[in-house]
């Protein structure tokens, strides 16, 4: 009991100290790193969510982009600004529904990811049927004809001009909030029992049936809860990065999605998180190595695309050493890190050296 | 009345008649076994009463419900619960986790409230956590509820399969192989164990074994089965001097 509440109130304190350093960050950062800190986030929503369906549940699918479309694309139309509309749709006029509606951020996102989910139940309902790489495959397709479906519905989604002028309403309180909600409620759904049914379906589905577990029910379940969040997602790139076109939701955003849940960890919330902001952070550190550099005297012409060369063998590292993600299955939690940096210390003190500050990795999730 | 009743079920794979015109009635709280030898069926029948596999052509009838091709888990929902002959734990979970999906199926909250931890929810919770601690008990698993499901030593992790099926509460339980792979002491411990969960859990129990020693020890019926028939039924002693089952699984003796 003792130790629960102490929990408590350390995450208590962590939070008010990450909304702290948000605070901060929103106020003092440049919109560069502030860019940066809202794509980690849109990133681990995304991972998040992929790990709901694929690590928990073992249903790997691959439609991720497409329900990011969904999100995206509805907030982007609901929160532009009349005048803008007309100024993007110049080919074709907009439908008139859609013409003359703006609204604010948090309804326009919301009824994003409701659509998400929606078409996310839609397409879960038959393709959850089945198995394996079939499934993968189905997903995928269904991923793309969603995209396609945005390249060809000219009226309403401008086709491949996309939309320009979406207003930048994401800052680090809507994309780092919406971030741990979404892993609050991943991870108090894969906690309860509803998240052990899941589990049983990902280990051994003949014997979840046999033992009463509805196989659909629950496939759909984590697949729709995941839709909704990836949708939200998608609202919160939509109006962070101002432009989208049918072109950003190409199958490499799911592949990217996948690449950062496996570098974390299946089963692990935490790998995700983390894995994202490495993924992200990374991404952004390795972009010299696409314009032309020298080494000594080898001049190297920049190359377009090398970062993800440098990230796919990193990925291959990981995978090697780390056969199953950087985190496995394991989750941060406080018992976890006193057990950890008393071990430490208890090293450090034997040979007679200080042990360090702790330090407190804020973009935690809080443990019950 | 029977709890459990198959009338003339068949079931084709193709060509193959895998399982044919099969019928039997088990009454409540009776022990019966089902012996045969390799490929002789009987695990498909099992799969037919489990709705894994849907019969090509006759009906099953449990607790004077027809489940002819019914879903897997409404079957398990009716009352029916299962072991399997290569033990299928899930190993993502601890022990106690294992036996805790088989108390899913009874759960009423949905899922938001699970989420959101509602009253409804944690009180659930906690009742199915206080329920699979006292199986557990009863099984004496208790003391390895957080290890590891894949981590018991072989007879436990039988043990354990049986008590996720009890989790569900089920009136017939069918057991696939219980002994296999189990040495002596542990076959002689589960021969104690079945006639003993038979009781406690107010069960019926049909079982599929190998081991002619445990089936012959404590089953009071036996159906012998060969090619997806019946050959054989009857008391162990009947069956152990049928010339016909003698034939099935030794063959033919020729004389020179």
């Amino acid at each position: 009991m003792m130790k629960i509440t102490r929990n408590r109130i350390l995450t208590l304190i962590t939070l008010v100290v990450f909304a702290g350093f948000l605070a901060y960050s929103q106020a003092t950062f440049n919109p560069y790193i502030l860019r940066i800190m809202n794509l980690c986030a849109i990133f681990t929503i995304f991972a998040v969510t992929f790990n709901l369906v694929y690590g928990y549940t073992g249903q790997f699918s691959l439609g991720h982009a497409g329900f990011a479309a969904v999100g995206a694309y509805t907030a982007a139309l609901l929160t532009m600004t009349p005048v803008q509309k007309e100024l993007n749709f110049f080919l074709e006029p907009i439908v008139p529904v859609l013409a003359n509606v703006q609204w604010p951020f948090l309804p326009a996102m919301l009824l994003g990811g409701v659509l998400a989910a929606v078409v996310g139940f839609l397409i879960g309902w038959p393709a959850l049927r089945l198995r394996g790489d079939y499934l993968a495959i189905a997903t995928l397709g269904f991923g793309e004809i969603i995209r396609v479906l945005f390249v060809n519905m000219q009226r309403v989604t401008n086709g491949s001009l996309g939309l320009k002028g979406i207003p930048e309403y994401t800052n680090v309180y809507w994309s780092w909030g919406l971030a741990l909600v979404t892993i609050f409620v991943t991870k108090r759904l894969v906690d309860s029992s509803y998240g052990r049914a899941l589990k049983a379906i990902r280990d051994d589905e003949v014997a979840a049936e046999a033992l009463g577990v509805k196989l659909s029910y629950h496939k759909i379940l984590a697949f729709t809860l995941s839709s909704f969040f990836v949708g939200i997602a998608g609202a919160l790139l939509a109006n962070l990065i101002s432009t989208i076109d049918p072109k950003v939701f190409l199958f490499f955003l799911t592949y990217q999605v996948v690449g950062i849940t496996v570098m974390g960890g299946m089963s692990s919330l935490t790998g995700s998180t983390v894995s994202a902001c490495l993924y992200t952070v990374f991404l952004e550190a390795l972009r010299p190595v696409e314009s032309p550099f020298s080494i000594g005297p080898l001049r190297v012409p920049g190359v377009p695309g090398m970062r993800m060369v440098i990230f796919s063998a990193l990925l291959l590292l990981v995978i090697l050493f780390y056969r199953r993600g950087l985190f496995g299955q394991a989750e941060f939690s406080w018992d976890w890190f006193f057990e950890k940096t008393s071990a430490l210390r208890a090293r450090l003190g034997r040979t007679g050296k200080t042990a360090p500050a702790p330090s407190i990795e804020s973009e935690e999730e809080e443990r019950p | 009345m029977s709890l459990l009743r198959l009338d003339g079920v068949t079931k084709c794979f193709g060509g193959l008649t895998a399982v044919n015109n099969f019928s039997t009635e088990l009454a409540p709280g009776e022990l019966c076994a089902l012996i045969g030898p390799n490929g002789s069926g009987k695990t498909t029948i099992f799969n037919l009463i489990t709705g894994i596999y849907t019969p090509t052509a006759g009906r099953i009838t449990f607790n004077g419900t027809d489940i002819t091709g019914k879903r897997p888990d409404i079957i398990a929902s009716l009352g029916v619960a299962r072991t399997f002959q290569n033990i299928r734990l899930f190993n993502g979970l601890d022990v106690l986790g294992n036996v805790l999906v088989g108390h899913h199926l009874r759960l009423r909250s949905d899922p938001f409230s699970a989420i959101l931890r509602a009253p409804n929810y944690a009180r659930e919770e906690k009742e199915m956590r206080q329920e699979a601690m006292e199986l557990l008990g009863a099984l004496s698993l208790d003391h390895l509820a957080h290890e590891d499901a894949t981590s018991l030593p072989y007879g436990q992790q039988r043990k354990l399969e049986i008590a996720r099926a009890l989790a569900t509460r089920p009136r017939l339980l069918l057991l696939d192989e219980p002994a296999a792979g189990m040495n002596p002491g542990e076959s002689e411990e589960l021969m104690r164990f079945i006639p003993h969960i038979l009781d406690a859990f107010d069960l019926t129990i049909f079982l599929i074994e190998h081991q002619m020693r445990v089936v012959m020890g404590i089953c009071p019926r036996i159906i012998a089965i060969d090619h997806g028939e019946t050959i054989a039924e009857g008391p162990p002693e009947a069956i152990q001097n049928n010339p016909r089952v003698i034939e099935a699984y030794l063959g033919v003796g020729e004389y020179a």
